[in-house]
């Protein structure tokens, strides 16, 4: 009966989901410049953040327009209001896809080759954040709640990172800086991956109408 | 092509309109002959001796005092008994009555009663009342009271149903009981449909003359109220028949004709009157 | 939260249509219960059942048990106009009688045996106070109440129905013939009569239930499916019907 508000909903829908392509697309090239020391690739991600921004405002835009206008309840209220959280997350997640490019830049090729830890912890959260924007797609609960149960891993990645840095800078203090943009960098991921829990906590509160804090 | 078709069509509307302005006058004139006629032949009779003595047989003077007072005595007689029985069945039958099927077929009965000529209610009025009081003005009053009912009840249901079901079910929101909600709310809003049965009434009344030749009586004396009640006596109308077809007095005839004819213009008058005031006391 | 009127099992019959089916419901006292519903869904036949208006309707049956304060109301024992003086109602449309103001509010308290003057005095000028409307009229209390505007209807309606002081004010559609502001006006005076009355509100229009209720029942063909408070309603409904309702996917 609503046929307007419906196809409002599914074109929010669908820019959340082309979003949530683009964040995707932008932390997985940051991987692999990382991990292959593709400069060009670098710079590449490093200007999509602009375009990810974009796409917040927009998104933000459409929903305030749709509170006004259609004063949902329900679950069209919980659709809108998680999507706003969820876009604030999904953007975070392309400026730590832009900072992590940044550093390779800076480090001018040079790869983690060797820091298997920190690859390992990088496709991890890559999954995480595939996984989060798969959940929103199927609106799936299930699907969601095991990307909650994967921040576990990625945390405890980061602890051996930390680990592994720290006997770096023991091993060879005058490659301090090298050690500290890899702790930056696993920083990041880290908190990517917190980012995509946020996005599969909203989504089950989309679907099911309660808000845990995991 | 077009020429002919619309010369004829032209003539047709001409005549069509010619035919009607014929009708309009027609019964323009018969109204107006009437009027004129009985005024010009009525109202040289009209003396005050006439209007103010009863007639003498010693004298051959001829007074219609006595018709006028049993007129008046009817009517208010009639009315007396035909205003709390005729409202008061509307108000039952329009606020308390559940059964819709019986209170159409009393409303269908009404409507019948009302169509029957009065001659035959004249003809029952003496075998009821005539016979068990004697002719006299109260069997006459009691007649024109059974002729009467369906009119007030007709006029009062009317109003009733006029006032809106809101002010009712409001009345009932606050506690109040069926009587209250009539008496308080819903009579007042029909005053004025009483008063126009009751106006309509009284023309019909004045103008009743069939229902009265059986049962009132033809007596010219001179009475109050109660001991007129009681004895036979000739109404307005009753007297006009009488002088003009056994006496042969077409000029008294007359007079007491243009007097009536006065009186129904002047009730036509308040009626209206009546209707125009509450109309715009609603609004 | 006490509950102020009981209903169990209740069933409402028009003739040989059922109108209303196995209603049970508890309405909590001192809040804003409002009954939402697509047209037609009996809503507005339940809420006349609670002061007995169903009784002047003929061919009305009802079965099952309402319960004011404990007490149940179509007990042989019971006077329906006492009834009517503690649950009062206002009407969809604002029906003030064709009288002064002031015998408008006076009408409910001279029903009920009051005729002292000054005590009359006292109790339409509360009255017309507690309903948001005594400044607008306190000079014109003999003027004919047809006069005012379709709003100050509405609130003289109310005024009239607080004068008897009644524990529960029913309410049905008190605002759909009315322009926004006086439609907020009113939404103000119903928050505000709260803290003194019971005020069960059948309405059309989802978002005034949103503002002004704490409760909310959902009805549908008959049926009470769902109840419960009114921001759990509005964000979390159990029934998906319900959800199809105040989402507008039908209705």
């Amino acid at each position: 009966m609503r046929n307007r508000f419906d196809e409002q909903l599914f074109e929010l829908n669908r820019e959340i989901i082309e979003m949530g392509a683009m964040c995707e697309e932008a932390i997985t090239s940051a991987v692999i410049a990382l991990t292959t020391g593709d400069m060009e690739l670098a710079a590449k991600v490093k200007n999509s953040g602009s375009m990810i921004d974009q796409m917040e405002r927009d998104i933000e835009g459409r929903c305030m327009k749709l509170l006004l206008h259609q004063q949902p309840v329900a679950s069209d209220l919980r659709l809108i209001s998680a999507a706003l959280k969820i876009v604030t997350d999904m953007e975070r997640i392309g400026d730590q896809a832009e900072d992590i490019s940044e550093i390779v830049t800076f480090l001018k090729g040079r790869t983690t080759q060797g820091m298997e830890m920190i690859e390992k912890m990088a496709y991890e959260t890559i999954k995480m954040v595939t996984s989060s924007v798969d959940a929103f797609v199927k609106r799936d609960v299930e699907l969601a709640k095991k990307v909650i149960a994967q921040d576990d891993v990625v945390d405890d990645f980061f602890s051996k990172v930390k680990c592994g840095i720290i006997s770096l800078i023991t091993e060879n203090p005058a490659d301090g800086e090298f050690a500290l943009d890899l702790l930056m960098i696993s920083k990041y991921f880290e908190r990517i991956g917190d980012h995509a829990v946020n996005i599969a906590e909203w989504l089950i509160y989309y679907v099911t109408g309660t808000h845990k804090e995991v | 092509m077009k020429q002919p078709l619309s010369k004829k069509r032209k003539i047709y509307e001409v005549l069509m309109k010619a035919l009607m302005l014929l009708a309009v006058g027609l019964t323009a004139a018969l109204v107006l002959f009437l009027l004129v006629y009985v005024i010009v032949k009525g109202v040289p009779n009209i003396t005050w001796e006439l209007l103010s003595t009863k007639p003498s047989y010693l004298t051959g003077r001829i007074g219609i005092l006595p018709d006028i007072l049993n007129t008046l005595y009817i009517v208010i007689a009639t009315l007396v008994i035909v205003l709390p029985l005729g409202v008061g069945a509307a108000i039952y039958l329009t606020e308390y009555a559940s059964n819709q099927r019986i209170v159409s077929i009393i409303e269908y009965a009404a409507e019948i009663l009302s169509g029957i000529p009065s001659i035959i209610y004249g003809l029952v009025g003496m075998l009821l009342f005539s016979n068990n009081m004697s002719t006299c003005l109260m069997a006459g009053a009691l007649t024109l009271v059974i002729m009467n009912l369906p009119t007030i009840m007709r006029t009062t249901q009317e109003s009733l149903k006029t006032v809106p079901r809101s002010y009712r079910e409001g009345a009932f929101g606050l506690g109040a009981g069926k009587w209250r909600v009539v008496r308080t709310v819903v009579l007042p809003g029909c005053v004025d449909g009483v008063i126009t049965g009751c106006i309509l009434s009284v023309g019909r009344i004045l103008g009743e003359s069939a229902a009265l030749l059986f049962t009132a009586g033809f007596a010219h004396a001179v009475n109050g109220i109660i001991e007129g009640l009681a004895s036979p006596g000739a109404t307005l109308t009753v007297a006009l028949y009488v002088y003009a077809k056994e006496q042969g007095e077409f000029g008294v005839a007359f007079a007491i004709a243009a007097i009536l004819m006065v009186l129904t213009i002047l009730i036509n008058f308040a009626t209206t009157t009546v209707q125009k005031k509450f109309a715009k006391k609603r609004s | 939260m006490n509950s102020i009127i009981s209903v169990k099992d209740m069933c409402l019959w028009y003739g040989d249509h059922q109108a209303l089916k196995n209603l049970n419901v508890e309405i909590p006292e001192k809040s804003i219960t409002a009954l939402i519903g697509p047209s037609g869904c009996g809503k507005s036949t339940f809420l006349k059942t609670l002061n007995r208006m169903n009784d002047l309707i003929p061919g009305v049956r009802i079965t099952g048990d309402i319960r004011y304060k404990g007490a149940d109301i179509f007990d042989k024992e019971v006077d329906v106009s006492n009834l009517r003086k503690e649950i009062g109602m206002v009407f969809q449309n604002p029906n003030p009688f064709p009288m002064s103001i002031y015998n408008n509010v006076a009408y409910g308290p001279r029903t009920h045996g009051i005729t002292n003057k000054v005590q009359l005095d006292e109790i339409v000028e509360r009255a017309l106070r507690d309903a948001a409307i005594w400044d607008e009229v306190k000079d014109r209390l003999k003027k004919n109440a047809l006069g005012i505007s379709g709003g100050q209807q509405q609130r003289l309606c109310i005024a009239r129905a607080l004068a008897v002081q009644p524990t529960v004010l029913l309410m049905d559609e008190p605002t759909s013939a009315l322009d926004p502001i006086s439609t907020s006006r009113i939404e103000e005076l119903i928050l505000e009569l709260k803290e003194k009355y019971t005020i069960v509100i059948v309405t059309h229009n989802m978002q005034q239930a949103v503002r002004v209720s704490d409760y909310t029942a959902f009805f549908l063909l008959g049926e009470l499916v769902e109840f419960g408070r009114t921001e759990d309603i509005f964000s979390q409904p159990m029934d998906k019907r319900t959800e199809d309702y105040i989402t507008g996917r039908f209705g």
